[in-house]
């Protein structure tokens, strides 16, 4: 699966623009193709009076639609609260792009406490939706932690995206939001990666005693099965 | 239940027992824990002093799985996370890959999923309702409230011919058109279901046994449960007026008119009301969409083989037990790069142990069932 050759690009971008970039540059092409091909004969035929609403379901449907199916992708965004995050953490705030009309911010994972703790008390943002993490092998900096905020107030979500090395651990935000509490427990058993400052950071799901890190990438399922299965069976197995 | 030989009491997060202090494991098959959670309860007497939930032994990995499927591959996993509420779980996946496409099912389509996820709620709170109180030591409720639920499930087999784990949408739409007198079976579910819910009131709301077991037990206050992050029913009970159908609507919400229920207390007893509340909203949401279907196409123009572009996309839905989100990384082939689910049950849970610390035994019981788990969802 990991097979983005990420190998240049981890260098000249800070993060998670390495992973999104690089994809864009070989595959817009093949979305629209494949869009137009199946879309385009169809929307020959198809009958206005199909009703869908207003803003982006009209792109299948009109004239052209592979150009209009590739927008989404990731687009530079300056609104308030990135102005206000790069004034107060200078570099430690990275590249911050509008994803499907969703705001993220790549942040340095060492100031991630502190820019938790300015994003809830200064910008409102209570509530802490979900924190997860995506594996890139390839990239220097293998891992994206990602915390989901939403504020009750604006009524309005934030993405934080901070790149953490295999080894690095990550400033813990339980004392920001005891919400993360269990979900850096969840991705430290599935990934590996250590919270600092966490107040009790063991599995969660699997067992204790479990070995590796299932949702990294190089955590490959078929060797799992073909090990356990020599392991206790002593033959190769068939899969 | 207890024993020296389960090595894990060793770690105990709460090492040192005082003098009068016992520990009692609870589960992981304790019919009361609704599936297989482990609860670790420190008690002095009768007394919670401390509490530790062991989960995941219903973890089966459905985020790695994800990774070796198709988008569409993918769809009928979801199901079997939250497994009394398939249909949500199914609405939340689908919308969530149709944003990173970039496309929005037609309208009809829309509204139909609208339908099916209300009724899917009353089905979920219904079985809720039946369990929590039969916990509790109300017998007879369970029995009404599967004679409802069992319509709406006969409503779903007639509908798509599964009636728990249905996989009733697609990406882009739905498969199947509504069938013939599905608005009248909607409609009769609905005018029927008004006099059922007073009914089951009239057994439980003001009886004092059932008052007693749940006013003032579990409280959560709203600052703590912001804290923690807890959505759904439970944050509602808590005074803080918040529902993603009404902040952030999707599928054809914003089209009804409906009440957000809450209370202030934010107790086991306000939790019931709510949920009370809620499956009277949804039954108006039904009665509205039902008016009205609009005609045309169930499905969009997608194509065969998703290749969504690269990027990433957050989308969640307000399903019966709180807020349902999908993360789905794109890297522009067929299958997803990363999904994660972000579980309303597993993140509610941990507000379990601020609801049961200081209560009694008996009532670690009724806290499990009003935060209204599932343990396929919890463990994922």
């Amino acid at each position: 699966m990991a097979n983005d050759p990420s190998e240049k690009d981890p260098v000249s971008k800070p993060p998670a623009s390495g992973a999104e970039e690089k994809p864009v540059a070989q595959k817009p092409a093949e979305p629209s193709q494949t869009a137009s091909s199946a879309d385009a004969p169809k929307s020959a035929d198809v009958p206005a009076p199909k009703p869908p609403a207003t803003t982006t379901p009209a792109a299948p449907k009109a004239a052209a639609p592979p150009p209009k199916e590739a927008p989404p992708k990731p687009l530079p965004l300056d609104n308030e609260l990135v102005q206000k995050l790069k004034a107060r953490f200078g570099d430690a705030i990275g590249e911050t792009t509008l994803d499907r009309k969703q705001a993220i911010v790549t942040i340095g994972a060492e100031q991630l406490r502190e820019i938790s703790r300015y994003c809830r008390d200064e910008e409102k943002f209570d509530m802490l939706v979900d924190l997860t993490a995506v594996d890139w092998p390839k990239r220097e900096k293998r891992f994206d932690v990602i915390l989901i905020l939403y504020s009750f107030a604006k009524n309005e979500r934030v993405r934080l995206k901070a790149h953490a090395g295999e080894t690095e651990p990550v400033p813990s935000v339980c004392e920001i939001w005891p919400a993360a509490n269990w979900l850096e427990r969840e991705c430290y058993d599935m990934f590996g990666i250590v919270f600092e400052g966490h107040p009790g950071l063991k599995r969660i799901l699997m067992p204790d005693e479990w070995q590796g890190y299932p949702l990294r990438k190089d955590y490959d399922i078929l060797k799992q099965d073909t090990d356990w299965v020599r392991e206790n069976l002593g033959i190769e197995s068939a899969q | 239940m207890t024993g020296p030989r389960i090595p894990e009491l060793s770690n105990v997060s709460t090492t040192v027992l005082g003098a009068d202090e016992i520990i009692l494991n609870m589960g992981p098959q304790h019919p009361s824990t609704h599936g297989v959670l482990r609860v670790k309860l420190k008690l002095d007497g009768e007394r919670v002093v401390d509490s530790e939930c062991i989960i995941g032994y219903l973890h089966r990995g459905v985020e790695k799985i994800a990774e070796h499927r198709s988008y569409q591959q993918f769809a009928p996993y979801v199901d079997r996370m939250d497994y009394v509420a398939a249909v949500s779980n199914g609405l939340g996946y689908c919308e969530a890959a149709e944003k990173l496409l970039g496309t929005e099912a037609p309208i009809r389509a829309r509204v139909v999923r609208t339908i099916l996820t209300e009724l899917q709620r009353i089905a979920s709170h219904l079985l809720w309702l039946g369990t929590h109180a039969l916990d509790i030591g109300a017998l007879t409720p369970v029995f009404y409230c599967f004679r409802e639920r069992e319509e709406i499930l006969k409503i779903f087999e007639k509908y798509c011919g599964a009636r728990l784990t249905t996989h009733a949408f697609r990406i882009g739409g739905l498969q199947y058109e509504t069938y013939d007198g599905f608005e009248q079976d909607v409609k009769r579910f609905c005018d029927d279901f008004a006099r059922r819910i007073d009914e089951y009131e009239t057994l439980l709301t003001e009886n004092r046994i059932w008052v007693g077991r749940t006013k003032g037990v579990g409280i959560l206050s709203a600052a703590d449960a912001i804290a923690l992050g807890v959505t759904g029913p439970v944050l509602r009970a808590s005074g803080v007026k918040w529902d993603l159908r009404k902040a952030m609507p999707y599928a054809a919400y914003d089209q009804y008119k409906f009440e957000i229920p809450t209370r202030e207390t934010g107790d086991t007893y306000d939790r019931y009301v709510v949920r009370m509340e809620e499956m009277r909203q949804s039954r108006l949401i039904c009665l509205q969409a039902i008016e009205n279907i609009p005609a045309g196409p169930i499905m969009a123009r997608i194509g065969k083989v998703l290749k969504p572009p690269p990027g990433e996309v957050y989308h969640s839905i307000e399903a019966p037990k709180g807020e349902l989100g999908y993360y789905i990384v794109s890297d522009g082939t067929t299958q997803p790069y990363r999904v994660r689910v972000r579980p309303p049950s597993f993140i509610n849970l941990q507000a379990f142990d601020k609801m049961a610390r200081g209560s009694l035994v008996a009532d670690v019981v009724a806290i499990i069932g009003t935060i209204d788990i599932v343990l396929g969802e919890v463990d994922r």
